[in-house]
C-alpha cells in the first residue's frame, strides 16, 4: 500500500501497452509453435499460457516499479509414458528464457544416476555439480520418484533431495526445477517428501491422448521425417492405434513413434522387393495401408514391440 | 617510503583495483564462460609469488552456462576459508594453449603483513635477494 502511494506515477497515470510488450518478447512464436506442434494436452497448454501471462505482467509491473518477489516456478509434470513431459519441459525452458525469467534458457535433463552417488560423501558434490550446470536454466529430473527409496534406509537419495530442496528455496532466481514421473508413483514420492510438494507451485497433469490425437501426432511425426500417409494408410493407422491402445504396454506418443519406425521398415522392404523399379519421390514418401496392416497388432492381437522390450521405457 | 600501503598482495588480474564486488566477479566469470574456459577456485595461505600451485576448492567446473553456480561456490569457499587468499582461475583447454587465461583474487585475509626483503651476502661482495612473507613464519593454517 505504502509502496503505491510513493509511486503515484505507477498507480494510474502511465499506461503500458501490454500488446507491444507481448510482441517484443517473441513469446507469441513460442506459444504458437507449442499449439501447433503439441497435439491435445489442453490443461498443459492452459497452464503454460497462464505462466506466460503472469511473467509478462510481472515484467510490465517491474517497469512501473511495482515490485513483487519472483514467483516460484518449480513444476511437477505427471502423466503416463509418452504423453510429452520431456518435450514440454524443453519448450518450457525456451519460454522462460524469452520471458526473461531464466538467464540462459538451457535444459539440463537428469535422472537418479546423475544426482545420487555410490558411496558416502559422493552424493552432495554430484548433486551440486548438476545444480551448478543447470543454473540459469531449467533442471529437469525425469522419473524423480526414484530419488527416494523408502525400502532402503541407507539410500543416498534423501541427501540429494535435501540439497535440491535447499537450492529450490535459496536460488529461486537462478534455476527452475521440473520434476517428472508417472502419476501414482509421484504421489507416493510427495507423500514421503512433503517439503518437496509444498515447494513446487505448479503440478501439471498430462492427460492421455485420444485415438484421433494420436493419428494427428503420427501425421506430424511423419511430416518431420518427410514421409506421409496415403489416405488408406491413414485410415489403417487409425484402426491400428485403436487396437493398440487396448493392448498392454501402450505408451502414447512413444508407441506411435515406434509403430511409425516399423512402418518405415516395412515400406522400405516393400519398395525393395516390389516389382516396380523406377520409383518416384511420392513412392519413397508414402506409407501405404499394407505397411501398417502387416503389424502383429492386426494379425495376432499382440504388440510388436514386446519381445524387443522397448515398450516399457523409452530413452 | 611505503610503496604498497596496506601490503596488498598484487598477483593476477585486477589486483591494483579495489576488491571486486560479487556483481563484477559475475561479469568476469561470464566472460570466461562465454569463451568456453573451465573455471576453478583455489585458495592458499602462502602468498609467495613463486607459490603458483594453490589448493583447489572442489573440482574445476566444466560445462557451466551461468555464473550463479560459480559464485555460489566462491561464497562457500569464503565461508570455509575467510582468512585465506582465494582466487578464481579460468583454464583454456584449447589444444596448443592449455593454460590458465584468467586469474584474479576474490578474497584476502583481513590483515596482510606483507613481505620482507632478505639480502644474502655472497662471495666477492655480491648480494643475493629473496623475499619472505612475514605470514609464513607461522605454521600452515595459523598464518592469518
Amino acid at each position: 500500500m505504502s509502496k503505491q502511494s510513493k509511486n503515484p506515477k505507477a498507480a494510474e497515470t502511465v499506461s503500458i501497452d501490454l500488446d507491444a510488450e507481448f510482441r517484443d518478447s517473441n513469446i507469441r512464436e513460442v506459444l504458437e509453435k507449442l499449439d501447433k506442434e503439441l497435439i491435445g494436452l489442453k490443461p498443459v497448454k492452459t497452464r503454460i499460457h497462464e505462466i506466460a501471462a503472469l511473467l509478462l505482467v510481472d515484467r510490465v509491473r517491474k517497469q512501473l516499479e511495482l515490485t513483487a518477489g519472483a514467483p516460484s516456478l518449480h513444476m511437477c509434470f505427471t502423466g503416463n509414458p509418452g504423453t510429452g513431459k520431456t518435450t514440454v519441459a524443453s519448450r518450457m525452458s525456451e519460454i522462460l528464457h524469452r520471458l526473461g525469467y531464466v538467464r540462459e534458457g538451457h535444459l539440463v535433463s537428469v535422472t537418479r544416476d546423475d544426482l545420487v552417488g555410490q558411496y558416502i560423501g559422493h552424493t552432495a558434490p554430484k548433486t551440486k555439480e548438476v545444480i551448478k550446470k543447470a543454473m540459469g536454466g531449467v533442471l529437469f529430473i525425469d522419473e524423480a520418484y526414484y530419488l527416494y527409496k523408502p525400502e532402503n534406509e541407507r539410500d543416498y537419495g534423501a541427501e540429494s533431495i535435501e540439497i535440491l530442496l535447499q537450492t529450490m528455496e535459496n536460488n529461486r532466481d537462478d534455476l527452475v526445477v521440473i520434476l517428472a514421473g508417472y502419476k501414482d508413483r509421484m504421489d507416493k514420492f510427495f507423500q514421503s517428501n512433503p517439503g518437496m510438494r509444498s515447494r513446487i507451485a505448479h503440478h501439471v497433469d498430462f492427460p492421455d491422448y485420444g485415438a484421433d490425437e494420436l493419428v494427428a501426432i503420427a501425421r506430424l511425426m511423419l511430416a518431420g521425417q518427410n514421409y506421409r500417409f496415403s489416405p488408406e494408410g491413414e485410415a489403417a493407422f487409425g484402426e491400428y492405434i485403436r487396437l493398440r491402445m487396448k493392448l498392454e504396454y501402450f505408451a502414447n506418443a512413444r508407441s506411435v513413434r515406434n509403430a511409425l519406425d516399423r512402418a518405415r521398415l516395412r515400406q522400405a522392404n516393400r519398395l525393395f522387393t516390389g516389382a516396380k523399379k523406377a520409383l518416384t519421390s511420392t513412392d519413397l514418401m508414402t506409407i501405404e495401408a499394407e505397411d501398417i496392416r502387416a503389424s502383429r497388432v492386426f494379425l495376432e492381437g499382440e504388440p510388436d514391440e514386446v519381445p524387443a522390450g522397448d515398450a516399457q521405457q523409452g530413452p | 617510503m611505503m610503496t604498497n600501503s596496506g601490503n596488498r598482495l598484487t598477483q593476477g588480474q585486477f589486483s591494483f583495483l579495489p576488491p571486486l564486488t560479487d556483481k563484477q566477479i559475475s561479469s568476469q566469470i561470464k566472460y570466461a564462460l562465454k569463451n568456453g574456459w573451465a573455471i576453478g577456485i583455489e585458495y592458499t595461505d602462502d602468498p609467495h609469488p613463486r607459490n603458483t600451485f594453490w589448493e583447489m576448492f572442489g573440482n574445476p567446473m566444466f560445462d557451466l552456462k551461468d555464473p550463479a553456480g560459480i559464485l555460489m561456490e566462491i561464497n562457500s569457499c569464503r565461508k570455509t576459508f575467510p582468512n585465506h587468499y582465494i582466487r578464481v582461475t579460468a583454464f583454456n583447454a584449447t589444444r596448443g594453449v592449455e593454460s590458465p587465461t584468467m586469474s584474479y583474487i576474490v578474497n584476502r585475509p583481513k590483515n596482510e603483513p606483507g613481505f620482507h626483503l632478505v639480502r644474502e651476502e655472497k662471495s666477492g661482495r655480491s648480494v643475493g635477494y629473496a623475499i619472505h612473507s612475514y605470514a609464513t613464519d607461522k605454521p600452515e593454517g595459523d598464518r592469518y
